[in-house]
């Protein structure tokens, strides 16, 4: 029997914390349950604490440039809100109805975080409920700050397991005059690697450079320009001529920008950018489709099965990153290792011990079993 | 060591693993390192180390965990909040002969460096490959890679290009405990916590860094440097709201005022506008084209505002004459005044005006001058607080003025260090801006790291917890289905 929490504040997330701790409870938080299915699955689950309640943009400071919600809001209504300002949280929509908790919780990341970081980036001040109910902050409503631990970062990709983030506070960015992408055909692993290197070293100051390779065929490469009308427009040429003849611009959002390639098993890849050749050619010859930032060097996998992961792993190691299993039915998560190899694991071990001593939150979901 | 047989264990372990000019127990060479760039507080160390590479300097943190003696990383000793202080107890563990850039990767937009390399180094050697390391601390010519991790070190430009933190993704790191392990590394988002994120800004509290895997940034095409002459702080401050808010974000936006300026021409004759109330030093970079526009808008923005002159700069030779009277504002303040605290608040932005105003009352109310620095364009003021040392009196007036500083940051929603670090000299102040309950997590974070407490102890936190205490835990059931909060299905 599992119970279900709506708490609607962070006061609340608390009392539901310290109940559950008084009996002894395991919890898993859940936004819109659009990633419940990521990570491997939790070994108990006496408690859901659904924070869809907590869903309030509660201050955005455009001449500060910053935004403070709770942790239920959904990531496309504080684009909304602090966009009648002009201004815009770089942190895309990668899975349709996340929230800014969900987001946080499992280290989501676009096609800008080439440009604009990711999460860690962008994230100032958190608070949190700890396992034990105690409600904590860190951070704050300033972009420059380094008082105490950044106890933020380590929320960040932690898949709940060290606490319930129930608000947060990040830095914005003004929304741009223009949006110009420059997308040339690619078919051949090599011909991908050596334009995304073009684009990436130059001085055009793209935004994003994505590659989006099929099992078979034919893909692409994009690159987005984004800033003042003049500006880009001008990269926008400086663009297509380093992608050549084929390359084309246009002011409309190619398709599969910022989505994940679809497959009942998605895979996240990481390297270093000169690896980029080798992981599409392994890629192409395992039959993925794979799509992402080749200017980030990271991607996602896209396959029928974990058939590929071996030698995914071993190209991505062999440049310095790794493959993580996001997502895959729950007999192919038992055959295989979700997380990979993962160094400092005894590190991690402790923190998890010092923050949640019984293991009640997400137990066994992240990295060692943690 | 008479007394301290922990640290003559440490000191014989060290002989074995360093040469012996590495070692030093001499009390006048121990001397030349009891204090960092706060130089105030000054205590001698009881065994200094400079080990040569990273297997030397773990075998040392090894030893110190063994013998549980304290330890403290130092790097060039310029850190301003204290953060490199030694131990009176304890061994100094200083890297400044780990000075190697152990690769350049354009290619990948890596730089791997040993923490002891000097921070323009890394641009110096990444430069003539089209890149460089964005984090600069006004110290870059001196302060080391290892201290701008310990401090997540700032500079006049992060406003656009972010601190250290966002710029360190790789590092090769030692726990107190002694473990050598991989945090991060060239490619990003490693699967697990992110602990280099907690490591990154801990102050040399969590362990010590021996090799960081930093980003490097592809020099732009075209940078601006701009410097505007107003009346007053006011009207500086509101040209800086404008720019902001027509979305362009500068590389750098500086504020100085008068008493600041004065200090300067005194010091590097940097000629900067006469009669000026306030200069703003504003950087653009980025795409020729996109650079110029920008300019056009934040010359006419600066005139709307009032400025009563502009100078640019393009090249080189000139953008450095600009800044050298930015960056060398804290020294040159010794031009006026024998003595002086330099402060490090933030606030936000939009609260600049009113915060400057308070700080002027500040000043004229106790007779304390303050002259102001700061990176205007993300509210991290840097006050410089004078007083004369041997007039009865003036020094305890300037720390209460540098105090209630502070207090104006928290009151405004800031943070009492933006780029300095906490340290030695703001530990008391933490609990002015978290709760009991906010500290005792961060806490939660030390005890994982360094259990015992050994990792450069006193810093950072007021009152350390016991790592061996169980966080109190709250009894009895709670009515959660009564109050409609929970529900079973």
């Amino acid at each position: 029997m599992v119970e279900e929490a709506h708490p609607t504040s962070t006061a609340e997330v608390a009392d539901v914390l310290r109940d559950a701790t008084s009996r002894g409870l395991t919890v898993v938080a859940r936004g819109r349950g659009t990633k419940q299915g990521w990570g491997m699955p939790p070994t108990s689950v006496d408690l859901v604490v659904d924070l869809s309640g907590l869903d309030r943009v509660l201050d955005h400071q455009a001449g500060d440039l910053i935004v403070d919600t709770q942790a239920g809001a959904l990531l496309s209504e504080v684009q909304d809100v602090v966009g009648k300002e002009r201004q815009r949280l770089v942190l895309e929509e990668t899975v349709p109805g996340t929230t800014v908790g969900g987001a946080l919780a499992t280290n989501t990341s676009g096609p800008q975080r080439m440009l604009f970081g990711t999460a860690r980036d962008l994230l100032i001040g958190v608070t949190v409920v700890r396992a034990d109910g105690v409600v904590a902050k860190a951070g704050g409503r300033v972009v420059k700050n380094v008082a105490g631990y950044d106890l933020g970062k380590l929320m960040i990709g932690s898949y709940g397991t060290l606490a319930v983030i129930t608000e947060a506070v990040f830095r914005l960015h003004p929304l741009p005059d223009l949006e110009r992408w420059v997308v040339t055909p690619v078919d051949d692993p090599g011909r991908a690697h050596d334009l995304a290197q073009a684009v990436v070293h130059s001085q055009a100051v793209p935004w994003a450079v994505e590659v989006d390779l099929p099992a078979s065929g034919p893909g692409t490469l994009g690159v987005l320009l984004g800033g003042r009308s003049e500006g880009v427009a001008d990269r926008a040429e400086t663009v297509r001529r380093l992608l050549g003849d084929a390359a084309e611009v246009t002011d409309t959002t190619p398709p599969g920008w910022a989505a994940h390639p679809a497959g009942p098993v998605l895979l996240k890849l990481t390297f270093a950018l000169s690896g980029l050749r080798d992981v599409l050619a392994t890629a192409r010859d395992a039959g993925v489709h794979v799509r992402g930032s080749a200017g980030a060097g990271v991607v996602h996998a896209a396959a029928d099965d974990a058939g590929a992961l071996d030698a995914l792993r071993a190209v991505c190691a062999r440049h310095g990153g790794s493959v993580v299993v996001v997502d895959a039915p729950p007999d192919v998560k038992q055959a295989v290792d979700v997380w990979g190899p993962v160094p400092a694991l005894d590190l991690m071990r402790r923190v998890k011990d010092q923050f949640d001593p019984d293991h009640r939150l997400a137990p066994g979901r992240f990295v060692g079993g943690i | 060591m008479p007394g301290m047989p922990g640290v003559d264990a440490v000191s014989q372990r060290a002989r074995e693993l360093i040469p012996p000019e590495g070692v030093i127990t001499d009390v006048a060479r121990l001397r030349t390192y009891e204090c960092d760039g706060l130089s105030h507080y000054r205590v001698v160390p009881a065994l200094v180390v400079i080990p040569e590479d990273a297997a030397q300097l773990a075998g040392v943190v090894r030893a110190c965990a063994e013998h549980g003696v304290p330890f403290v990383a130092r790097g060039s000793g310029t850190g301003l909040s204290g953060g490199a202080l030694p131990h009176a107890e304890g061994v100094l563990v200083v890297t400044s002969k780990m000075r190697t850039i152990t690769a350049v990767r354009p290619g990948d937009q890596r730089a791997v460096v040993e923490p002891g390399v000097i921070n323009l180094d890394v641009t110096r050697a990444a430069t003539p490959h089209g890149y460089y390391y964005a984090p600069d601390p006004s110290s870059q010519q001196i302060c080391s890679i290892g201290g701008n991790v310990a401090e997540n070190s700032g500079g006049a430009h992060c406003l656009k290009y972010g601190f250290t933190t966002n710029h360190v993704l790789g590092a090769d790191f030692v726990s107190p405990q002694g473990e050598v392990v991989q945090l991060g590394g060239i490619a990003p988002d490693t699967p697990g916590y992110d602990l280099l994120g907690a490591v990154v800004g801990s102050e040399g509290t969590l362990g010590i860094v021996t090799s960081a895997t930093v980003r490097l940034v592809r020099l732009p095409e075209e940078v601006r440097t701009i410097l505007v002459g107003f009346a007053s702080t006011d009207q500086a401050g509101a040209a800086v709201s404008a720019i902001i808010a027509a979305g362009i974000v500068p590389a750098a936006i500086e504020m100085m005022d008068a008493l600041a300026i004065e200090a300067a021409e005194a010091a590097v004759h940097c000629n900067y506008p006469d009669g000026a109330g306030a200069v703003l030093v504003i950087e653009l970079d980025g795409a020729a084209v996109e650079v110029a526009a920008e300019y056009d808008e934040v010359e006419r923005l600066c005139n709307d505002n009032g400025a009563f002159e502009q100078r640019l700069a393009t090249d080189p030779v000139d953008r450095a004459l600009i800044w050298k009277g930015r960056k060398s504002a804290f020294a040159a303040v010794g031009r006026i005044s024998p003595d002086y605290i330099v402060q490090d608040g933030v606030i936000p932005r939009t609260a600049l005006p009113e915060v400057l105003k308070a700080i002027a009352e500040l000043s004229g109310s106790s007779g304390v001058r303050v002259a102001n620095v700061f990176h205007a364009g993300d509210g991290n003021l840097h006050p410089l607080v004078l007083f004369d040392e041997s007039k009865d009196g003036e020094a305890e007036a300037a720390e209460e003025v540098s105090g209630a500083i502070l207090d104006l940051c928290i009151e405004h929603g800031g943070s009492i260090t933006g780029e300095h670090g906490v340290g030695m000299d703001k530990a008391r102040y933490m609990p002015r801006m978290y709760d009991e309950a906010d500290l005792d997590t961060m806490q939660l974070v030390r005890c994982a790291f360094d259990p015992d407490g050994i990792s450069n102890p006193g810093k950072v936190f007021p009152t350390p917890r016991l790592c061996g205490e169980v966080p109190g835990r709250h009894r009895g059931a709670h009515p959660l289905q009564e109050a409609g909060l929970a529900e079973v299905f």
